[in-house]
């Protein structure tokens, strides 16, 4: 359990976008007819991201209306599911990993980098630039430390490679997601070890995708603002 | 040594494409019109006498869950796909999902034939997003080829949908999962009644693992006796295992059940920091299983019932390996303060208990605790286990109840050393 409530300072209103209320209506139309409400989390995650990274009370109110939900089950949702932020975040908004299997390979030296090039925990930087926080586990347990900055995952990471990721960003650079140290996903660093024999892979000559985890298109892959 | 051949998941590290066409050079989509020309009950049959069992954790076997569902019931039938992968030290399925996701997408419709069902719902964590975007376009793309959909070319109506959760663990138990799925907090139910007569919507539903419907395309190719033959008796097949912490080569694998845990390190994680004699534990099968010390794990063989014996379990077989560097007590003191910040909040034992075991696991780490008080926490776990809901009461027991059976000394000597030192005047630290 954690304490969350929503911020003190809120806009004025909110409403989707005209392209995103469409994909609302297509989402909601994944569920059967009369339970809507199960569209909830996938609508308040769109809102949040539209907002630049957190969601406000207008925004669940608006997300409540449009899927006939009482506003207490909409802020139900919002302060039980923690990737939900209750408050403003950085446009780059670096979430460490600290559960055990990171921590036992480095996680407390990739936060107290944090505090380094950031500044201190769930605190905006003042060019509104970053934050960071911790948060359990991620689950790229093999891939440790790692954090996830805005949608992706940064993996194999050391305090250095974190700080220069952060400075790359702020100023304006491309950072491709994944491993940090040239490593082939899941696999041992220096290479993989099974799945070696080519005759097990028939008539499948694709090699492997550019990019992060396997999606051809790299440069929509960075992590662009919410 | 299990050969590639025998591999289901030969896309494991992302090697090659994940797109349809790749997947099916490889062998996805093979045959799937006649495994479902077969009947629904040839192909319980077939997953009955593989011996497959849930990969999520429990190890229940697939084949029986799936014989729950009613045969014929007015209502419709559902299958939902467990994607909502959070145990601290399992990344299996993400790999399932980002490299070979036709499998999975090819398992949810043979598994929904086999039980009636038209549509399943595949709930993926909210952090997986880069992995939710792949297999949402893998949907697509089975969608435009006709392979599933309605009138598709496999002969069976089946609509398939992916959706998301926002970071909570707890939606990772089957019943949280449909709250969750429902627009709900995701607060587990009480059983009875079961899923497989009053699930998703009030519908029959059965809730199955990534892994586990994913291998399922390939034990009905392959054959029942295929699978059977590889692993032990009683734990058939492949597994993927995770293998993190401290080795010189953390990877995930897919192996015969069974394989023997220093075979397992030593052949595919490059061993452990430092040689096996620095090994000072393990955690066999995801954060909620007791650890092992390192004098247990010599001969220890991954598999259900082996580790059972030992007072812990397979898991999801994700493998935490702690050297002789570990802090083990504050490694513990970690996943401790995980169950507590995963807590749904639901029931007062698991919701009290989480809190107040992490607090003097905390001291404990620090050395500022009475050594009655390691009898009391044990005592107060065992009040927290069993007496939930649902199984997160218990997996915040048993990692705490591990340490204090095979490292109690430790514990023991960090409250001599810390008893020397004058204690410092902090406040009590409240419950929240």
């Amino acid at each position: 359990m954690s304490v969350r409530r929503l911020a003190a300072e809120q806009p004025e209103g909110f409403a989707f976008t005209p392209e995103n209320l469409d994909w609302a209506q297509a989402v909601i139309k994944k569920y059967p007819e009369g339970r809507q409400a199960s569209a909830v989390i996938s609508l308040l995650w769109r809102a949040q991201e539209q907002n630049g990274g957190w969601v406000s009370e207008p925004a669940l109110r608006y997300v409540a209306d449009m899927l006939d939900m009482a506003y207490i089950r909409v802020y139900e949702i919002v302060t039980f599911y923690t990737m939900f932020n209750l408050q403003p975040v950085g446009r780059y908004y670096v979430q460490v990993c600290g559960t055990t299997p990171c921590m036992l390979n480095g996680a407390e030296d990739i936060k107290d980098a944090c505090r380094k090039h950031i500044g201190p925990k769930d605190t905006v930087s003042e060019d509104g630039l970053f934050s960071w926080t911790e948060v359990e586990c991620l689950g790229a347990c093999v891939n440790a430390p790692m954090v996830q900055i805005n949608k992706y995952y940064y993996e194999d990471l050391t305090p250095e490679s974190l700080g220069s990721i952060v400075e790359r960003l702020r100023k304006g650079e491309d950072v491709p997601p994944g491993p940090q140290d040239g490593r082939q996903g899941c696999a041992p660093k220096s290479g993989p070890n099974t799945l070696t024999d080519p005759a097990i892979y028939g008539s499948d000559d694709s090699g492997p995708e550019p990019g992060y985890a396997g999606t051809s298109d790299p440069k929509s892959k960075m992590p662009g603002p919410y | 040594m299990l050969q590639d051949k025998d591999r289901i998941f030969k896309n494991l590290y992302g090697l090659h494409g994940w797109q349809l066409p790749a997947a099916r050079a490889r062998g996805a989509w093979d045959g799937t019109k006649d495994m479902i020309a077969r009947g629904h009950e040839a192909v319980i049959e077939e997953v009955k006498a593989s011996g497959l069992r849930g990969r999520g954790g429990a190890g229940f076997p697939t084949g029986l869950k799936w014989s729950f569902m009613p045969k014929d019931d007015p209502r419709p039938s559902y299958l939902a796909v467990n994607a909502d992968e959070s145990e601290p030290g399992t990344c299996k399925d993400r790999e399932i999902m980002r490299h070979d996701p036709h499998l999975l997408i090819e398992g949810a419709m043979l598994a929904s034939f086999a039980m009636r069902a038209h549509t399943a719902y595949i709930y993926i964590r909210g952090e997986f997003i880069a992995e939710r975007e792949i297999l949402e376009a893998a949907v697509a793309e089975a969608y435009e080829a006709k392979l599933v959909g309605k009138n598709n070319v496999n002969g069976w109506d089946f609509d398939i949908y992916v959706c998301h959760g926002a970071g909570a663990y707890i939606c990772g138990e089957e019943t949280a999962m449909l709250e969750s799925l429902e627009g709900k907090k995701g607060q587990p139910r009480l059983k009875p009644p079961f899923p497989a007569n009053c699930g998703l919507y009030g519908a029959p539903t059965t809730v199955n693992n990534v892994e586990t419907i994913a291998s399922v395309p390939d034990i009905m190719r392959r054959g029942a006796t295929w699978f059977a033959a590889l692993g032990k008796p009683n734990n058939t097949g492949t597994k993927l295992y995770c293998i993190s912490g401290h080795v010189n080569e953390p990877c995930t694998v897919e192996e015969e059940m069974g394989i023997p845990l220093k075979e397992l390190i030593d052949t595919y994680a490059g061993g452990v920091r430092g040689g096996w004699d620095n090994l000072l534990a393990v955690i066999p099968g995801g954060s909620s299983v007791p650890c092992l010390p390192a004098n247990l794990c010599d001969d220890l063989t991954m598999d259900f019932d082996a580790l059972k014996a030992l007072d812990t379990g397979l898991g999801t077989a994700g493998i935490i390996v702690m050297d002789k560097s570990t802090d083990i007590v504050r490694a513990i003191a970690r996943i401790s303060y995980f169950y507590k910040h995963e807590s749904c909040g639901q029931c007062t034992p698991c919701r009290e208990g989480t809190g107040w075991m992490w607090r003097v696991l905390e001291r404990m780490a620090n050395g500022q605790a009475e050594k009655r008080e390691i009898d009391m926490l044990f005592e107060v776990s065992k009040q927290v286990e069993g007496h939930t809901i649902c199984a997160l009461g218990d997996a915040a027991a048993w990692p705490i109840q591990g340490l204090i059976r095979h490292f109690r000394h430790v514990i023991e000597e960090r409250i001599d050393a810390g008893a020397t030192k004058p204690i410092s005047p902090s406040v009590p630290v409240a419950a929240e």
